[in-house]
């Protein structure tokens, strides 16, 4: 009797398509990986003469630099290209990029783009594998896969866990991403937002069937197990759906008194960068149930998991 | 398909035993010995010598455990991935390690634990023990302390089962079937 083989993919794009035994591989994998992280030598040979590029079409530090640690303690070489210093000023296509990286050799493409859907043609132009590392709207999975791994790792499993994610839901690929990890493993997931920055409840339900939609955050944290503030754009505010921030912050800005109507042992987190005093509040950000910390340190171990899981044969046509 | 047993519970009992006495002959005692089992089935073998030794000798053998699959020079294939298992090493530096693992066949495993160790620390000597040597070595690397030598050609199977992971101890070798590639 062998012990369980964990599935591979040729692209990470998101999860909604994920069974639950694919998610808890990938779990375990990073499990191991953050052994790796923790040894006298931070590196193995694995992707040795192997190159990653991230192309970041959309600004990011912490997604960005995450990947590049996640490749390197894997021995891949690794190199970072923004929409600022390519040729996508001169006019050049994502496609042409594609194909350019390609021709240079590049085995793993990580894409982070202001489009929904984006990772997806780049896949479909691209012989190695493309991770989303978030796009538009629609998905995050790295950060959703880290999340995860923050949750299990403190709670053992989430089956049966309430979930709060706060904030501005309806433009969260984070909470999309989420949603789809959590509800396959069977946890509770409420989302809380104003009701201009999450829509109607019936949208979501017609996807996710057992999620709840509440504009009652003192109400939601009651009990909850997770409280997952998301980061508010300042510019929400200009595009008319919200009043003030002072008004957001007083109504789901997540506080020591909310926080103290969840669980005793309830985990405080956020996809970062935070704006403190804003969504979440400073002594909340660093205080005892924050895993803010952890989701950066586990943002590596998941992606070393993800970048070691998606090797495979880079000598096939085209396909996605 | 068709399975031969070659060894039951007692002959395994009896290799491991022989096995330890020639660890301590080889080396003069266990003073400095540390077992690192390769994970899966190499890791209950290594616990189960270390037991072994910790009776005859009366003095404890550290005992590590190691998963070579982030050292492997066949990650990109298709299919799905083994699991990575834990890797859990005792102090390395100047001591006499003995790699414990099921089979020795390619001798590709070896090369990738090695290379491990040698990431981890500096042993004073490496030395390998296996519960079968099935032949058919593509890296000249050999065992210093043997179970037994089963002669096979590479399309049959040695499938090796042990306690606890198995909830046997057996080792038998599989013919495919005529016809079959």
């Amino acid at each position: 009797m062998n012990a369980p083989t964990v599935p591979r993919r040729r692209h990470i794009l998101a999860l909604d398509d994920w069974s639950a035994a694919e998610l808890r591989g990938v779990l375990a994998t990073a499990a191991q990986m953050k052994d790796v992280l923790a040894r006298p030598i931070k590196q193995v040979p694995t992707l040795r003469g192997k190159i990653v590029v991230n192309m970041f079409w959309e600004e990011s530090t912490r997604t960005r630099v995450s990947f590049e640690l996640a490749a390197k303690a894997l021995s891949a070489n690794v190199l970072s290209v923004g929409s600022k210093d390519t040729s996508v000023k001169k006019g050049e296509s994502l496609v042409d990029t594609v194909r350019t990286v390609q021709a240079l050799g590049a085995d793993y493409i990580v894409l982070r783009h202001t489009s929904s859907g984006a990772p997806y043609l780049v896949a479909e132009h691209f012989r190695g594998s493309v991770i989303n590392a978030g796009d538009g709207r629609h998905a995050h999975p790295s950060q959703a896969l880290l999340d995860l791994f923050t949750m299990t790792e403190q709670l053992g499993d989430v089956h049966g866990k309430k979930i709060v994610i706060v904030g501005d839901i309806l433009h969260s690929r984070v909470a999309r991403s989420n949603l789809w990890a959590l509800t396959t493993l069977g946890a509770h997931v409420t989302l809380c937002a104003p009701p201009t920055l999450i829509g109607p409840a019936s949208e979501w339900q017609r996807t996710w069937p057992n999620v709840t939609i509440s504009h009652d955050l003192d109400a939601s944290c009651e009990g909850a197990d997770v409280l997952m503030a998301l980061r508010l754009q300042r510019e929400r505010m200009e595009g008319g759906l919200l009043p003030s921030l002072r008004e957001y912050t007083r109504r789901f800005g997540l506080t020591a008194d909310r926080v103290s109507r969840a669980q005793p042992k309830v985990l405080v987190m956020h996809p970062g960068p935070m704006n403190e005093g804003i969504e979440i509040m400073p002594d909340v950000a660093t205080g005892p149930h924050s895993m803010v910390e952890q989701q950066v340190t586990n943002g590596v171990a998941v992606r070393m998991a993800l970048l070691y899981l998606v090797a495979e044969s880079r000598d096939q046509a085209p396909s996605a | 398909m068709s399975a031969k047993q070659l060894l039951d519970a007692d002959d395994i009992r009896r290799i491991l035993t022989r096995i330890a006495h020639e660890i301590v002959e080889r080396n003069d005692g266990v003073a400095d010995v540390t077992l690192i089992g390769i994970h899966r089935r190499g890791v209950p073998l290594a616990q189960r010598l270390a037991a072994l030794l910790a009776e005859t000798e009366s003095t404890t053998v550290p005992v590590g455990e190691l998963d070579i699959g982030l050292y492997r020079d066949d990650l990109t294939t298709r299919g799905p991935a083994p699991p990575l298992g834990r890797t859990v090493l005792p102090p390395l530096d100047d001591r006499l390690i003995v790699l414990v693992d099921d089979v020795l066949y390619t001798g590709r495993t070896i090369r990738a634990a090695l290379n491990e160790l040698t990431d981890w620390g500096r042993p004073r000597a490496i030395q390998l023990a296996v519960l079968v040597d099935r032949g058919h070595r593509e890296l000249p690397i050999r065992a210093d302390y043997v179970g037994k030598n089963i002669p096979t050609s590479p399309d049959e199977r040695i499938n090796v089962q042990v306690q606890p992971i198995d909830g046997v101890d057996a080792v038998s070798i599989v013919q495919p079937e005529p016809g079959t590639p």
